[in-house]
């Protein structure tokens, strides 16, 4: 084991045996720490001693069948389950050496670090040029007309939707298709310059097509960003990510870089899953 | 055992019976509701459009020096039952201003008393057959004219009912609104958004939501009541006023507010809310940049319904003293006024037969008003609908 890298070792941990990061990645930089994660929606634990270690500029799947918490874990890591009003978390998260979850933690800081795409494509109801614009300019990312241009335009173009929008950016968001909805959607988190992206399910709502080029674009992204994805769809996690993460009943079973995990899965439930028997 | 279609058939004539019995009743009843509207219209109209006409009669009005003090020398003795006094008032002060016109005569049209004018719409009458005689005389040879009442419309009350018109009413009416709605909106808003967008949902704001739905069910006259309690007793705000009676209807319209902007407020998709808390909003900030703007048209219709309901109504405005007399209307918050509804009320009470033309035409005007609100909310709804 690699002694600088920012890996745990097993000593660390509480749950000994548990596994939450990786040893043969130790090379790569540390984004967002986990440690103990719970998480209740009222009485009903969903997520249960959660530990992981996510990894800069990676793709990151978090797969499991429909409930596992994946989603709700992906929640935690910008905070988004504060809108819950029943959801009550305990545990670490840390990032950038923050405890994600402390009280002078600022939750609208928090989300400037770490963007969010949803599920189903939710571009704001104005122009794409605004729905790009909206946040940087809310942020004093940008203030001159001339350079909140040449954002908006970076933005599109690293979602590789520029060429389509270019002569139509006073047009509104909505009126785009679902898959170019969602890329307004991926350029609008990018325009805050975060360091993390959360993608939840992001191509369930799409076409193939639609969806072969947003896996290209994540593939292009994690040159610049860390993201982290949920999606149901095992080829897909597969195909982009880096390390892969297989939930089950509020627990992480497995987590591992992504060719080993899908070819050799050292538990019998992640077997199970990925070959299709259950979830 | 299987059935064969007759079997099924056969049952089902019963049942299908059933439900076109049903539909005839409640058609119905659509059509019974239906009918009384149109009866309603239909005297409404027939009573109040007359209001809309008026008799002028054209007379010589001979400038001499003893109109100077009496201006009803400045006429024929016999035109002096039939032409409004308003007209014989103001001879005296025209001759006052312009002592030139002494000693000249002129032939104008003047305002006939609405005795003239009932006789002449065929209403009844206090005119005595001899003056009968002399209108119709006057008809005969084109002396009288019915024209349109501009009177109506520029005029404020008038004890001389061919006098009297609807606008301090309705100026009154513009001057509470602008209360009630400069209150009602900001404040209901307001509340609407921290109850849909920042309370926590447990038993406080519960009991605060009950409260208000409740508070939309009260009488409107409590609201009246509790208008003159605090407002006037305890604030000192001037009695009649429409300060008084718009901070009144403020509390009345208050919850249709809080309620209807609620309403558009929950329409606006939490996927809205969300995109804008994952780059970063502020709540004020998701509020303010994206929720509000797409609620406002939901909110905006509201208010104008909540808007046309407090026009409408009478009772809080007369515990508050707006049924006063007001025969000029000035622009002022502070000062007594009349508003439409209660300038109906009043018309109502007089015992002269021209004041029930003016009641129907008065219902007219207001209820011309709130359609036109109505139809403006309706159509404000329409044109910014938006499916996600």
């Amino acid at each position: 084991m690699n002694s600088q890298a920012p890996v745990m070792s097993e000593q660390d941990t509480p749950n000994v045996g548990q596994p939450y990061t990786i040893n043969d990645q130790a090379c790569h930089d540390l984004s967002i720490r986990v440690r103990d994660l719970n998480l209740w929606y009222g009485k009903n634990q969903a997520l249960k001693n959660l530990n992981i270690d996510l990894f800069q500029k990676n793709v990151t799947a978090l797969i499991g069948p429909s409930g596992c918490g994946k989603s709700t874990f992906l929640r935690c890591l910008n905070r988004m389950n504060d809108l819950i009003p029943t959801v009550h978390t305990e545990g670490l998260v840390e990032m950038d050496g923050h405890d994600v979850n402390a009280k002078k933690m600022d939750e609208v800081a928090l989300r400037r670090r770490v963007g969010m795409v949803f599920q189903k494509p939710n571009p704001f109801p104005k122009s794409i040029y605004e729905n790009v614009s909206y946040a940087p300019r809310m942020h004093d990312i940008v203030s001159r007309k001339a350079d909140q241009d040449e954002l908006v335009e970076q933005a599109l173009r690293d979602a590789g939707l520029w060429n389509e929008v270019k002569d139509k950016l006073q047009e509104p968001g909505t009126s785009l298709s679902g898959g170019q909805q969602q890329r307004l959607c991926i350029a609008r988190a990018i325009a805050v310059q975060p360091d993390v992206i959360l993608m939840d399910e992001p191509t369930s709502a799409l076409d193939p097509i639609s969806t072969a080029t947003i896996e290209d674009l994540m593939d292009r992204l994690k040159e610049k960003f860390t993201i982290v994805t949920v999606t149901h769809n095992m080829q897909q996690a597969a195909r982009v990510a880096d390390y892969t993460a297989f939930f089950h009943l509020g627990e992480i079973i497995e987590y591992n870089d992504t060719k080993v995990m899908f070819s050799t899965p050292a538990k019998k439930k992640t077997e199970d899953y990925i070959s299709g028997r259950y979830g | 055992m299987s059935h064969t279609f007759d079997d099924i058939s056969q049952q089902l004539k019963h049942r299908h019976r059933k439900s076109t019995r049903l539909k005839w009743i409640t058609m119905g009843s659509l059509g019974l509701a239906g009918l009384f509207l149109v009866l309603f219209f239909a005297d409404m109209l027939n009573k109040g459009l007359p209001a809309f006409q008026q008799a002028y009669i054209q007379v010589e009005i001979n400038y001499n020096e003893e109109a100077e003090t009496d201006g009803r020398q400045a006429f024929d003795e016999e035109l002096i039952p039939i032409i409004s006094r308003t007209m014989v008032r103001v001879i005296p002060m025209e001759l006052r201003n312009n002592p030139d016109m002494i000693g000249t005569s002129t032939n104008e049209w003047v305002l006939a008393t609405s005795e003239v004018d009932q006789y002449l719409k065929g209403h009844r009458s206090s005119l005595s057959p001899e003056e009968r005689a002399a209108i119709d005389e006057r008809v005969e040879a084109g002396q009288v004219d019915m024209r349109f009442n501009t009177t109506f419309f520029t005029n404020g009350d008038s004890k001389i009912a061919e006098y009297a018109g609807i606008l301090s009413a309705v100026i009154g009416t513009v001057m509470t609104m602008i209360v009630t709605l400069a209150i009602s909106f900001p404040i209901g808003v307001m509340t609407a958004v921290y109850l849909e967008e920042f309370a926590p949902d447990n038993r406080f704001t519960q009991a605060i939501e009950i409260n208000i739905n409740n508070l939309a069910a009260i009488p409107s006259i409590l609201f009246g009541l509790l208008g003159l309690a605090i407002f006037i007793n305890f604030f000192g705000v001037p009695r009649s006023s429409p300060l008084a009676g718009g901070m009144t209807l403020a509390l009345m319209t208050l919850p249709v507010i809080i309620i209807s902007t609620r309403a558009a407020l929950r329409s606006v998709p939490d996927s809205i809310r969300h995109a804008a808390f994952g780059v970063g909003c502020s709540r004020w900030q998701v509020v303010r940049d994206h929720v509000l703007p797409l609620a406002m048209p939901g909110i905006m219709t509201g208010s104008i319904i909540g808007l046309a309901q407090a026009m409408g109504e009478t009772a809080p405005l007369i515990i508050v003293g707006m049924v006063a007399f007001i025969p000029d209307a000035g622009v002022s918050f502070t000062e007594a006024a009349t508003v439409m509804p209660a300038q109906i009320f009043t018309w109502s009470g007089e015992p002269e037969q021209a004041f029930v033309e003016k009641t129907a035409g008065g219902i007219l005007v207001l209820l011309t008003i709130l359609i036109s609100l109505n139809a403006f909310a309706v159509v404000l709804r329409k044109k910014f609908e938006r499916r996600w």
